[in-house]
């Protein structure tokens, strides 16, 4: 593992850049197929309504218009699946209602979908889906938790009374309760964490085509998840084998989570496909992408932690309500639960902790897994606290963590984790160094001279990615396995074709694996291609979320690599006429054992494909594929740092500083990894300080474009400084964790405890997300009496 | 149909287009250069940015009618063939991109900014990107990206 050049270790330069930097990518809405009609989705305008009726005449009549479906036309087609069954604190499953993927009786949130026309042209769509007359028969909506569990709420469905999904609890209650009879301090705190719109740059799209010759469907789709698509599309919607739906992921213009989920459209499209014969098309507008794609975030919850007299955390309590949205989503049941609960014992050694969650069904698009999904929110909630109670116990801020961290490793947590391994006081003494907390005061007073108030923030937190193993994650509640697979084929010639079942839409796959097989068996970085994203090639796959890909995906193809060997150890001995047990294989050559004479794996392959003079017994070919299925998470863990200046006038939050030390497992790109953990930071600090989702009370959603949805733009960031301490991971050979959403988990508390940091002195005490500078401003006015 | 004609990375193209059909759908459809994106319907996000006449422009803000006799380059006629613009070489060097899809944005609008600054400031070239966005990289890498890019252009030439 050389850690220049082009291996592990090294930051080589991507092999996907040349093709985007030169307007070669191949997005879906780039590709376009002969013949293809274009379908426009008609989306529901109220957040509620019964349908008396829908009259498709006048559209059906308008210029170049083929087809006109509505819910009734897809009855009998199986409806939208979710793919994870949680259970409430009795047992019972949880409510599952029926999801149509055109809306059949009712409308359930702003943006369902209602119709699809399909045109000859993508105008003559849109202009005659404004012909389809609809009878909307408004019902009261429910478009907030708050209102969800209101006495007498409107339902969402019948069969989900109080609106309520499931009511779930993790941990142990009789012995946190215990631990609160025994505090010396009891310290509480109620936070909301915002709901955010996804927004990956480019908007979801998708062409299906069906294939009479073959009875074969394709379809191309903006997916981080081509095989999951295949597997609840053609198991679950249509019923179609596997072998005649081939799904095609190509270049995805970013995910975070919003193209994880099977959406409605994908259905609708192969569906419509199939019915007429012909391509369809759809490209989602911006302003539908605001009301379809999934949402996130969205949790209202209030904690308590015990403490004993020297502020060692005894026990902790936490009750989270979560909104669902409308439908449930393909990850969506589990997001507030087995990716949010079993984080709160954060890098502590808290013994005992419980969480409850109570989810609700709204008016409101459906929300699923974003940047972090669940652990961004458990994070914030136990970095916000653990601030507070530092507060109220006068305590330094540093210090209360420092006394609770784990260090003895594997530790068990109480809310059943196993982490396998860290260094939590190293990453904190990096970021404290990095970011001159020490040297804060002077900075604090230099602000104050000029009118400014300043303030520094911190967290520190742990994550939990690569979600494993499957016979676990299965008696949870998944209906999926979580495992990845690699296939690594070597041609006659010696140049290396990777499969993975992971799929790149911005973290630079491409490059990264051809790093570890290029390293692995010393070919040329060149001679390295890793195809992904596409069902017909790869031969199985769960895809890219959760920071997943490197740990299991990037395991998968190490396996595989190490069966390639094997299997050139045995051809190369009968080559050089030893026994397999003397071959040993080093920079892309097999040699016996003490002496000099090898052969190169370029012969190995050749000989492997052309074997005629070739071990008996052995199959030709140089190909293996390796199933990887992790035996627990990875465990990245870190601290950030943040610091802010506020001016009081006008309540404006500048964010000065941002310091990262984060400790990812073995890098094997220092150049992606970082770009990975900048992109989460923006991410995080969006969420901190400008992003928000906001309905009316009717269920409207008043933040529907870029004009109303602040997104980070470059002028509202800082430079990001960031520094890794590494410990491996302990049970996957490459000692990888994860890194996507470090970011977007660490950074918000951050910001926030840097925020109320400044205001302190103000008599500010609490302050939600987004800091924005009216809320802010408020916040002082109020402090101020 | 209006006909249009426009000089595009080079080359006369001409088309017939709907008074209403954008420079990025003429770009995009009749002419085939899909490198040039569409990332929003209001005009936020830079996805879509074109050098027209040699300035960067939204061509989701443009009619193919407005363009009409003017020359148009896209980012697929940046590189010198096989050679990228140093630029583009500055992004790549640089890791300004993740997911590529606001990349052909950004990099015409940075390249219209290093014309007209040879030498900015990384407050210079915040600022200047206020109308593009980016999801994947925080900016961070994009704005070392823009710099290096500038001075490789010229410094000032
Ligand atoms: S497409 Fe978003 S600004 Fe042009
Ligand atoms: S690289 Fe993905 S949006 Fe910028």
């Amino acid at each position: 593992m050389s850690g220049n050049g082009t291996g592990i270790g090294a930051s080589v330069k991507r092999k996907e850049d040349t093709r985007f930097l030169t307007g070669r990518g191949r997005y879906t809405d780039d590709i376009n197929l002969p013949g293809q009609l274009y379908g426009h989705i008609l989306r529901s305008p109220v957040a509620h309504a019964d349908i008396g009726g829908i009259d498709t005449s006048a559209a059906m009549a308008a210029p170049g218009v083929h087809a006109v479906f509505t819910g009734k036309d897809m009855e009998g087609v199986g409806g939208i699946p979710t793919g994870w069954l949680i259970h409430s604190k009795d047992g019972s499953p949880m409510v599952e209602p029926a999801h149509p993927a055109l809306a059949l009786g009712k409308v359930r949130y702003v943006g369902d979908c209602v119709a699809i026309v399909v045109a000859e042209t993508r105008e003559q769509a849109k202009e005659a889906a404004n012909l389809v007359d609809v009878d909307y028969r408004d019902l009261p909506a429910v478009a907030s938790i708050e209102a969800a569990e209101a006495n007498g709420a409107a339902q969402v469905f019948d069969e989900a009374p109080g609106n309520v999904c499931y009511d779930w609890e993790v941990g142990d209650r009789a012995a946190t309760d215990a631990a609160f009879e025994n505090a010396a301090h009891v310290v509480s705190i109620d936070v909301v964490n915002n709901r955010l719109v996804p927004n990956a740059i480019e908007p979801r799209a998708a062409i299906a085509n069906f294939d009479p010759a073959t009875s074969e469907y394709t379809l191309y789709t903006t997916s981080q998840n081509p095989h999951l698509v295949r597997l609840l599309l053609g198991a679950f919607v249509l019923g179609l084998p596997e072998h005649k739906l081939r799904i095609v992921a190509p270049d995805v213009g970013g995910g975070f989570g919003s193209k994880i989920p099977h959406y409605a459209e994908e259905a609708i499209l192969t569906w419509t496909a199939g019915r007429l014969g012909r391509p369809v098309k759809w490209t989602c507008e911006r302003i539908d992408a605001f009301k379809s794609d999934t949402h996130g975030r969205d949790h209202i919850s209030t904690a308590k932690l015990a403490l004993d007299a020297d502020g060692k955390f005894l026990g902790l309590h936490v009750t989270t309500k979560a909104n669902l949205g409308a439908y449930l989503s393909t990850f969506a049941t589990c997001v507030p639960t087995y990716l949010y609960g079993i984080l709160f014992a954060g890098p502590y050694t808290t013994p005992a902790v419980y969480c409850e969650v109570k989810s609700f069904f709204t008016n409101t698009v459906p929300v699923d897994a974003l940047r972090g999904a669940g652990r961004p929110e458990a994070t914030y909630l136990l970095e916000r606290l653990v601030d507070k109670a530092a507060h109220e116990l006068g305590m330094d801020r540093v210090e209360i963590r420092r006394k609770n961290f784990v260090r003895e490793f594997p530790y068990q947590t109480p809310v059943a984790l196993q982490y396998d391994q860290g260094d939590y006081d190293a990453t904190l003494d990096l970021a404290l160094d990095a970011s001159d907390w020490a040297g804060f005061e002077a900075r604090r007073a230099e602000s104050a001279a000029r009118g400014k108030l300043r303030g520094i923030g911190i967290s520190t937190f742990i994550e939990a990615c690569g979600i494993a193993p499957s016979a676990v994650v299965g008696s949870l509640g998944a209906r999926a396995g979580l495992y990845e697979s690699g296939s690594v084929r070597v041609h006659p010639t010696g140049s290396v074709s990777v499969f993975t079942g992971t799929h790149s839409h911005g973290q630079g796959h491409e490059t990264t694996f051809a790093q570890i097989v290029s390293d692995m068996l010393g070919v040329d970085f060149d001679a390295v291609d890793v195809v992904h994203g596409d069902s017909a090639k790869i031969p199985f796959g769960m895809g890219t979320y959760g920071s997943r890909s490197l740990a299991v995906g990037g395991t998968a193809i190490y396996l595989a690599v190490e069966k390639v060997i094997e299997k050139g150890r045995k051809i190369a001995a009968h080559l050089l006429e030893a026994s397999v047990e003397d071959i040993e294989f080093e920079n892309g050559s097999f040699t016996v054992a003490g002496t000099d004479r090898s052969t190169s794996l370029g012969e190995v392959a050749l000989t492997a494909y052309v074997p005629h003079n070739y071990p008996e017994g052995l199959e030709p070919g140089l190909e293996e594929t390796a199933f990887y299925d992790p035996l627990n998470f990875t465990f990245p863990a870190g601290t950030h740092v943040a610091e802010v200046e506020v001016d009081p006038e006008t309540g404006e939050v500048e964010l000065v500083a941002v310091t990262g030390a984060d400790d990812v497992g073995r890098v094997i790109n220092p150049m992606i990894v970082a770009g990975q953990l900048h992109g989460g930071l923006a991410h995080g600090i969006g969420q901190a300080l400008m992003e928000e989702c906001v309905y009316q009370d009717d269920g409207q959603l008043a933040t529907g474009s870029y004009l109303d949805y602040t997104m980070p733009r470059a002028a509202d960031l800082p430079n990001f400084s960031i520094n890794h301490n590494t410990t491996l991971c302990t049970h996957n050979p490459l000692g990888v964790k994860g890194v996507g959403e470090v970011g977007s988990i660490g950074i918000p508390p951050a910001v926030i405890n840097a925020v109320i940091d400044a205001l302190r002195p103000l008599g500010v005490n609490d302050m939600a997300m987004p800091a924005t500078s009216q809320r802010v401003w408020q916040a002082i006015r109020q402090a101020q009496g | 149909m209006p006909t249009v004609t426009m000089t595009v990375n080079g080359m006369e193209r001409s088309g017939t287009v709907e008074g209403r059909t954008l420079l990025v759908e003429f770009l995009r459809e009749n002419l085939g250069l899909t490198g040039t994106h569409v990332g929003c319907d209001t005009s936020q996000c830079g996805a879509c940015v074109v050098h027209v006449n040699g300035t960067s422009v939204k061509s989701c803000t443009c009619l193919a009618v407005q363009a009409d006799g003017a020359d148009v380059t896209t980012i697929e006629g940046l590189a010198n063939g096989a050679e990228l613009h140093p630029m583009q070489e500055a992004f790549r060097e640089h890791h300004g991109l993740q997911c590529g899809f606001c990349t052909p944005g950004m990099v015409m609008s940075a390249v219209d900014l290093a014309n007209r600054n040879p030498d900015p400031s990384e407050h210079e070239v915040r600022e200047w990107l206020e109308g593009n966005l980016c999801r994947c990289t925080g900016y961070h890498n994009i704005v070392k990206a823009v710099r290096a890019g500038a001075q490789a252009m010229g410094g000032g030439s």
